[in-house]
């Protein structure tokens, strides 16, 4: 890949070696998905054991739960890149930062984002939601998780400089996507009670796309920042 | 004629001087009408035909919860300009800014919780204007905290630009959270274009502080900003002159 | 209004008088740190120009 290679290939480039690199190491892919079930099960032993008081909380628990594991997942998306070089051969490349960023974040969505969402169900049933609500939580997971990632990405590179940056990583980001976890915690609860639940997934959607097109540009900005 | 004044701003020396002599003028009007705008919301604006005498919190509440509208909007618009134009002056009213929004973000949300507790019967409601408000306090925190981690100040002030412009967009929805959402706030009675439907005594103090409160940002923000300044020009020429003097 | 009626503020008085306290506080509280922190500045900024005289 070099300046004369088009965006969109040099954009596929990074997303396969992401993707490839993640896949060689298995158990750090596993470990978001792991984190997700621990802390669904702590809150039937913290709240009560009793399913129908749980159903009640489902939709928050299930959503804060793939929130946290999310952004426990956000360390791992440029850390390794920063250390050996490879963001900065990213932003020299005379190839746009913003779309192998982006890049990056899709990769950090399906490795993270859509696996929860096939998860959040699961989680879903055993805290007591019907069966029938199963498919509105994978699509409302799967939406959110969308713009947990971008966000995220924002957040990761602002604070890619800043040693052990975890907690400031997790204080920036979380203000920015309550209105994802608003919306999403929202269309999850009517899809559990049967309701229709298209008006918060409209929104979902649209914070989504709106994300897609500023999060790249703002992440990238920062990367460069940071790489002075 | 109109650019040299523009980068004339950008000079620190000439900032540093100018914000000097600037403060006295923004100071003791603050002080005035901030005195002033506490005797007529005691005193002189008549008691509510609803919430009696408790209504009185209005007084410091609402220009405590613009301060924290205004202050962040400074913020982000300084950062903006500090990041585009890179003009370091416009990084340190940025950073002057972000000690005094979190205060008067923190003063609005606990004003409000105690105006709420005897008229809605809760000192929290997780209403969306009271939920933003509560997120701006956290970026707020979230911005200081960040310059505090990167040691390199110029790095500092240009990531952390780039985290107060990307927040910025919780300012709109903080102010028109009570017309999108059913909200436990009313809709606005003052910051409307059309006439304002409070009642004469009880508006103009209200204005009155508005103005003061603001005033005594903008006196704060100038001897904040000859501090950051002063802190930021290591060995310039110019800083021997002025603290010998 | 007598002086005991406008410390009760109509019964709203223990929301009334904490609210104005706080606000009040945080005006003086920025006030200090503001002036604090331009004592700090020239300070430092005097002992640097004592430094680079000295070195």
């Amino acid at each position: 890949m070099n300046e004369t290679t088009p965006a969109l290939e040099a954009a596929r480039l990074v997303l396969a070696r992401d993707l490839r690199l993640a896949f060689r190491r298995p158990g750090e892919l596993l470990q978001p998905l792991v984190f997700f079930a621990i802390v669904t099960t702590l809150f039937p032993l913290a709240i009560t054991p009793q399913l129908s008081q749980l159903r009640v909380v489902a939709p928050g628990v299930v959503w804060v739960a793939a929130l946290l594991s999310s952004l426990l997942a956000l360390e791992f998306l440029f850390r390794d890149d920063a250390h050996d070089g490879t963001l900065e051969q990213y932003a020299l490349s005379g190839q746009s930062l913003t779309w192998l960023l982006f890049a990056k974040t899709a990769s950090h969505w399906l490795l993270t984002g859509l696996p929860l969402a096939v998860m959040a169900p699961l989680a879903g049933l055993s805290l007591g939601v019907p069966a029938a609500s199963v498919p509105g939580i994978v699509v409302s997971i799967a939406l959110g998780s969308v713009a947990l990632s971008l966000v995220g990405a924002i957040g990761a590179s602002l604070t890619l400089g800043v040693r052990r940056s975890s907690v400031l990583l997790s204080i920036l980001t979380l203000p920015l996507v309550i209105p994802v976890l608003i919306f999403g915690s929202s269309a999850t609860q009517r899809a559990i009670e049967g309701e229709d639940f298209a008006a918060p997934l409209y929104l979902l959607a649209a914070i989504a796309v709106l994300g897609i097109t500023l999060a790249p540009l703002a992440a990238a900005a920062a990367v460069r920042i940071s790489l002075e | 004629m109109a650019w040299t004044w523009f980068h004339r701003l950008g000079s620190p020396p000439y900032i540093y001087s100018l914000a000097a002599r600037l403060t006295p003028w923004f100071a003791w009007p603050a002080a005035l009408l901030i005195l002033g705008g506490l005797y007529g919301g005691l005193i002189y604006a008549s008691p509510d035909y609803q919430q009696g005498e408790g209504y009185r919190i209005l007084y410091v509440h609402a220009p405590s919860a613009w301060m924290s509208l205004m202050v962040y909007t400074t913020m982000a618009i300084s950062a903006a300009v500090g990041l585009i134009w890179r003009i370091k002056v416009a990084h340190a009213v940025a950073a002057s800014c972000a000690a005094m929004g979190a205060s008067f973000t923190f003063a609005a949300l606990a004003t409000g919780s105690l105006w709420g507790a005897p008229m809605w019967g809760t000192y929290w409601e997780w209403d969306p204007r009271l939920t933003f408000e509560l997120i701006l306090l956290f970026q707020f925190l979230g911005y200081m905290g960040l310059r505090a981690a990167i040691d390199d100040v110029q790095r500092a002030d240009r990531v952390s630009a780039v985290l107060a412009i990307v927040g910025v967009v919780n300012v709109p929805i903080i102010h028109y959270s009570v017309e999108w959402w059913n909200s436990l706030h009313q809709t606005a009675s003052v910051m409307k274009l059309s006439k304002p439907t409070m009642p004469f005594d009880m508006l103009i103090p209200l204005l009155m502080m508005f103005l003061g409160f603001t005033l005594l940002f903008v006196a704060l923000l100038l001897t904040r900003l000859r501090a950051e300044v002063l802190s930021r020009e290591r060995s310039a020429a110019w800083i021997r002159e002025v603290v010998s003097a | 209004m007598s002086l005991e009626e406008f410390f009760a503020m109509g019964g709203y008085a223990r929301y009334v008088w904490p609210s104005y306290a706080l606000v009040l506080a945080a005006i003086v509280l920025n006030i200090v740190w503001a002036r604090r922190a331009l004592q700090r500045a020239r300070t430092e900024a005097r002992r640097r120009v004592a430094m680079k005289d000295t070195t």
